[in-house]
């Protein structure tokens, strides 16, 4: 006699990535950087303070630790350094005349990169949609690889845009996390890979187009703020940002911000299939209201009246937010288990809180050491401290009270609320010490 | 798992006191509690960062108006994290925190020690993973055991065989992530010891030791030197914690720093002399600030050591505990060589005054005593000077933008340095100030060198900008001169008979004369405006645009005649009339007509200056700062373990049927929290555990 039990015969698994004992390919990427490391060290040590210098060694072991947790890091990882490398090597030293080089400005150069990451996120999001709504899944396959190609050309863009900073003057060289512009980017990028992780964990595609929402936001601010502010411009860095704490600071934020972002839109997922069966819109008002209001969030941007633009961004949001709740039924066949998407949410939010922690900390560090305090309630720093607070309690509740289903998916769609608002409303209505990103 | 919710957490409890007091600690250390605590902190802290925080009391009576501001300060909304409300919440998270971690810790730290080994079978039913291996006789179920054994151990678990004669008692018991249960204790720890290390560093014991030694802030605004200070208002170096404010000229010496109260100040005895020898900022070559750094060398007051430090922005000096920080820089007195222009009456006499930045000089005229104060030095003033160019079509400037590199920096290509400039107050015997803001030197503004001094009413104001045109010289002469002899109604009348002769036949030029010089008295007495006056008053409304076309042309010739008047009569020779004069004519005009408006009998030029900088540091005492560092590596610690390190525990029993015969090898598994990653873990067990 053998019996399973239920969980095991409906069981939505999550099925392992990675993890296995190390192999020749870790001991090949750990060479390959080490080796890297070691030129770089040689060649630039002299520029590095040693704080500089442990974050490069410490890049090592952390890449190959990343790539032995999700293999596919590997050749992304190397992959978007060779790229980076020949959008360098075609610079050749100067900035002088990278306007007639076919390869900078059609295709490497920092900003045609980004456009071209803009393009193909637009374009990954739109297949998704369409896989959402067809029968076979090539339209979904299509997705993830304009996603993974999309995160190349950021990632790609980023790093190029490093090299740009320090072509522009030696002094003015600066790791590219230190405006707005940059941070989307990475925003954007970040975002996409944790759900890449997540679509290969969970064996599912179908919610590439409830991410890829969140994302095209992003990109959609992108543009907007090159075309109307010239943002992509690189600008040197004033006193206050010159730190290495920049350098881990900022990233372990974003991964907070994206991974907080998945996981609304996969609440938001979570209800659209909670309530597929529903035939009463009124049950409906309060997501559409919560989606306008996440929509609504990007219109601090405007400084007088509305803009055309925002006022065609919010109207196009709100009918797709409508769209969605219409083709419930219909999207709902396609997304996995209400357990999946319970559990995919509560990692994004675990791994977020994570790091929204850690970056938190690294911020209160840096704090210390530039303004003479760790803590004295900076709008930004009390801003973080509520994202914070907001999500310790989710996860308390989860612990604690087995908090699931409706009401846990809810709530990390407000969180995205109050997390858009620690992000962006900060730096656009209150003034204080981190005002880098005003517009 | 621990439940630090219901009104009974299953921890230790108080088994005596009266029941009030239990209930009470059962209230404080439940969930609800702490969670509508942290409701409350939150709100509160999102006020506190909408509303700006310890402004001054008139600025909020303006935004919110005298009632608001009023009922507001009562909370103290406008001071919120110091308010006594807030630091009683802060106090009962505190206090609910710590009674949660007494009560559970024990609890928890025993649990994750102790190996579930009676657990019967007869439970399995009630575990949500459970599998059931059937075996057929005593060396398949001896196999299925050591499959078990074999997958847990390589999966990191560790393992016990108890010995049992019970048959329903497991024959395996294996564990593993018992750290999890430490991740919720440090967590917890975490937030208690965070929050008492920043109570160190708060107000709070400075605050109290200011009550100790009766000290008690002062209003510095009157005071020039810190030997008028009392004794009551200065703190000692024993002060506990503190964020104070020093500010230091080049080349002097302090030990003094401030400490900002509501109302007033401390002065603070610090435990060092600070001398500054230096003050820099470099700038990147777009005209930003690219480094301030202060050259300091630091005397100890104790054992007299000198120490020669730089402090820049990111890089403190930290001494014996005391961190000083590069906060920002202002002017220290730097001496300034000034020119007062008379700006009314036919006079051209210049001022020449020597006075530092902070010191103030009284003037007087025959009507009126103007005290003048300068109030600030800019050495480098870094303006965006741009000629906007229209638009022609929004989309295609804007795909242009995207498309263009990151390395083509636009937006800073007009940023220059419009070199030095300075502020200065006119201030009457009423008390009553005017602001003015000049530079030292002409700026190009549309194609020509203007020197621009702004004025203002009060410092809510922006400024407004007189452009007075600068000559060849780059200097004031010619406008001056100009100046003088329009200030002149002898020199106007010969100006206009001059213009009249010159454009007009004999038998009209009379006529002409008197109009120029009509033209002229108006507009010397209300600039440009007092010849519109003129014109509404003498013209019909259907001919006033052809008229006063007509009367601006014969102004600005009348003018230039003026002009060359005023030269010929200082002995220079007339100018020729070019692109260049006319303009300056035309620029002339209209600076002297907006002089009208400019509500001041002199204006002040700066022509040299001896710049002496003030570097202002941020002097701060933290003694929690390693208490909460401490918390900070406790939390990151707990958070990772409580969210990375799961708990789960396995059981395995072998069932024997009536006979004694061995008929199946049950497993069980539990975790602290379900997850599909344990629901795949346990599959795979199962299935590594084949049928026989």
């Amino acid at each position: 006699m053998n019996t399973a039990t239920a969980p095991q015969l409906t069981m939505p698994s999550a099925h392992s990535v990675g993890r296995g004992r190390l192999g020749p390919l870790d001991f090949g990427l750990f060479l390959l950087l080490a080796v890297s490391a070691g030129y770089l060290a040689q060649q630039y040590g002299e520029f590095m303070d040693i704080y500089e210098t442990v974050i490069l060694w410490a890049c090592v072991p952390s890449i190959v630790f990343l790539g032995w947790l999700w293999p596919a890091l590997r050749p992304y990882f190397v992959g978007c350094a060779v790229l980076a490398l020949i959008g360098i090597a075609a610079y050749g030293g100067t900035t002088q005349g990278s306007d007639e080089k076919f390869l900078l400005k059609y295709f490497l150069s920092s900003q045609s990169a980004i456009l071209w990451m803009s393009f193909l996120f637009l374009f990954s999001s739109v297949t998704y949609w369409i896989g959402t709504f067809s029968r076979g899944e090539t339209a979904l396959w299509m997705g993830s690889v304009t996603a993974w190609a999309a995160c190349v050309m950021g990632f790609v863009g980023l790093l190029v845009r490093w090299y740009e900073s320090y072509l522009i003057s030696p002094d003015v060289g600066h790791i590219p996390v230190s405006n707005l512009y940059e941070v989307f980017i990475l925003f954007a990028v970040i975002t996409a890979m944790f759900y890449l992780y997540y679509e290969q964990r969970y064996k599912t595609r179908a919610l590439g187009g409830f991410v890829s929402i969140i994302i095209v936001a992003a990109v959609g601010f992108l543009l907007w703020y090159t075309a109307t502010r010239s943002a992509h411009e690189i600008q040197p860095l004033v006193p206050a940002l010159q730190s290495w704490w920049m350098k881990i600071h900022v990233p372990a934020n974003f991964v907070g911000y994206g991974t907080f972002s998945i996981a609304a839109m996969v609440g938001f997922a979570y209800l659209i299939k909670a309530k597929a069966e529903e035939t009463s819109l009124q049950a409906f008002i309060p997501l559409f209201i919560l989606g306008v209001l996440l929509c609504a969030e990007p219109l601090v941007f405007r400084r007088t009246g509305m803009p055309d633009y925002w006022a065609l961004y919010f109207g196009l949001s709100a009918i797709f937010i409508g769209a969605i709740i219409v083709f419930r039924r219909r999207i709902s066949e396609k997304l996995p288990s209400l357990e999946v998407l319970d559990d995919v949410m509560y990692r994004a939010i675990a791994i977020g809180f994570a790091f929204f922690t850690v970056a938190t900390i690294l911020g209160a560090l840096w704090a210390a050491e530039a303004w003479g305090t760790y803590w004295q309630w900076d709008p930004k720093e009390t801003w973080a401290l509520i994202v914070w607070l907001n999500y310790a309690a989710w996860l308390h509740l989860r612990m604690v009270k087995g908090l699931r289903g409706q009401f846990a998916a809810y709530w990390s769609l407000i969180g995205l609320l109050i997390t858009g608002f620690a992000f962006l409303g900060v730096n656009m209505f209150l003034s204080g010490l981190h005002s880098y990103g005003e517009l | 798992m621990p439940d630090f919710d219901k009104p009974s957490t299953g921890g230790i409890e108080l088994r005596h006191g009266s029941a009030w007091v239990r209930e009470a600690i059962e209230l404080l250390s439940s969930m609800r509690f702490a969670i509508s605590a942290l409701s409350v902190l939150c709100i509160a802290s999102a006020i506190g960062t909408i509303v700006p925080q310890a402004s001054p009391d008139i600025n909020y009576v303006n935004q919110f108006g005298a009632f608001w501001a009023e009922v507001f300060a009562a909370f103290d909304v406008f001071r919120v994290y110091n308010a006594p409300w807030f630091l009683v919440f802060m106090a009962l998270m505190l206090i609910s925190t710590t009674l949660c971690l007494i009560r559970n810790t024990p609890k928890m730290l025993r649990e994750a020690r102790a190996w579930p080994l009676h657990v019967r079978d007869r439970a399995f039913v009630a575990f949500r993973h459970r599998h059931e291996n059937a075996v057929t006789n005593e060396s398949q179920a001896v196999l299925s055991v050591q499959q078990a054994t074999d997958w847990l151990k390589s999966h990191g678990y560790a393992i016990k065989n108890p010995v049992s004669n019970d048959a329903s008692l497991p024959v395996l018991v294996a564990k593993k992530g018992a750290y999890n249960r430490l991740g919720y204790i440090f967590a917890h720890l975490a937030i208690v010891v965070i929050s008492l290390g920043g109570l160190l560093d708060s107000e709070i014991p400075t605050r109290a030791a200011a009550w100790w030694w009766e000290k008690a802030p002062i209003n510095l605004a009157g005071l020039n030197s810190a030997q008028e200070v009392p004794a009551s208002a200065k703190m000692p170096q024993a002060t506990p914690t503190y964020r104070a404010n020093l500010l230091i000229p080049e080349g002097q010496t302090s030990d003094m720093a401030v400490i900002n109260r509501p109302g007033g100040a401390f002065l603070l005895d610090l435990p060092f002399e600070l001398t500054l020898k230096a003050f820099r900022v470099d700038y990147y070559s777009t005209g930003m600030p690219k480094l301030f750094a202060s050259d300091v060398v630091l005397k100890d007051k104790t054992d007299g050591t000198l120490r020669e430090a730089t402090i820049e922005v990111n890089k403190p000096l930290i001494h014996r505990g005391v961190a000083i920080y590069q906060s920002s820089f202002d002017d220290g007195g730097s001496k300034l060589k000034l020119v007062a222009h008379p700006l009314s009456g036919p006079v051209r006499q210049l001022l020449p005054i020597e006075l530092a930045v902070g010191q103030s000089l009284p003037l007087r005229s025959q009507d009126q005593t103007l005290a003048l104060e300068v109030s600030g030095f800019k050495a480098i003033n870094v303006e965006n000077i741009s000629d906007q160019e229209p638009i022609e079509d929004p989309f295609k400037k804007h795909a242009a933008t995207v498309l263009s590199p990151a390395v083509n920096v636009t937006t800073t290509a007009n940023q220059r340095n419009v070199g030095p400039s300075f502020n200065y107050k006119l201030r009457d015997t009423a008390g009553q100030a005017r602001e003015f803001h000049s530079y030292m030197l002409p700026i190009d503004l549309d194609g020509a060198p203007v020197f621009l001094v702004g004025v203002r009413n009060s410092p809510d104001e922006t400024f407004r900008y007189l452009r007075i045109p600068a000559d060849e010289d780059g200097s004031l002469n010619e406008y001056m001169r100009l100046r003088v002899a329009m200030a002149n109604p002898e020199v106007r009348q010969r100006a206009a008979e001059i213009f009249a002769q010159r454009s007009a036949p004999e038998n009209l030029a009379p006529a002409l004369a008197s109009s120029a010089k009509r033209a002229l008295d108006a507009v010397a007495e209300g600039g440009l405006e007092g010849l519109a006056d003129l014109l509404e008053q003498t013209v019909p409304e259907a001919e006033r645009d052809r008229a006063s076309d007509v009367v601006v042309r014969m102004l600005t010739s009348a003018f230039w005649e003026l002009w060359q008047l005023a030269r010929v009569d200082a002995g220079l020779p007339r100018l020729e009339q070019n692109d260049t004069t006319l303009n300056f004519t035309q620029r002339a005009l209209n600076a002297y007509s907006d002089s009208q408006i400019f509500g001041a009998p002199i204006l002040v030029m700066l022509d040299g200056f001896d710049q002496v900088q003030a570097s202002v540091f941020q002097v701060t005492r933290s003694p929690g700062k390693t208490t909460v560092y401490l918390g900070c590596l406790l939390l990151t610690l707990g958070i990772f373990a409580m969210l990375y390190i799961p708990e789960r525990r396995v059981w395995v029993w072998r069932r024997v049927n009536g006979e004694g015969q061995v008929e199946s090898v049950r497993v069980a598994a539990s975790s602290t929290r379900h997850s599909l990653d344990f629901d795949r873990e346990f599959q795979e067990l199962s299935t590594h555990l084949k049928p026989h």
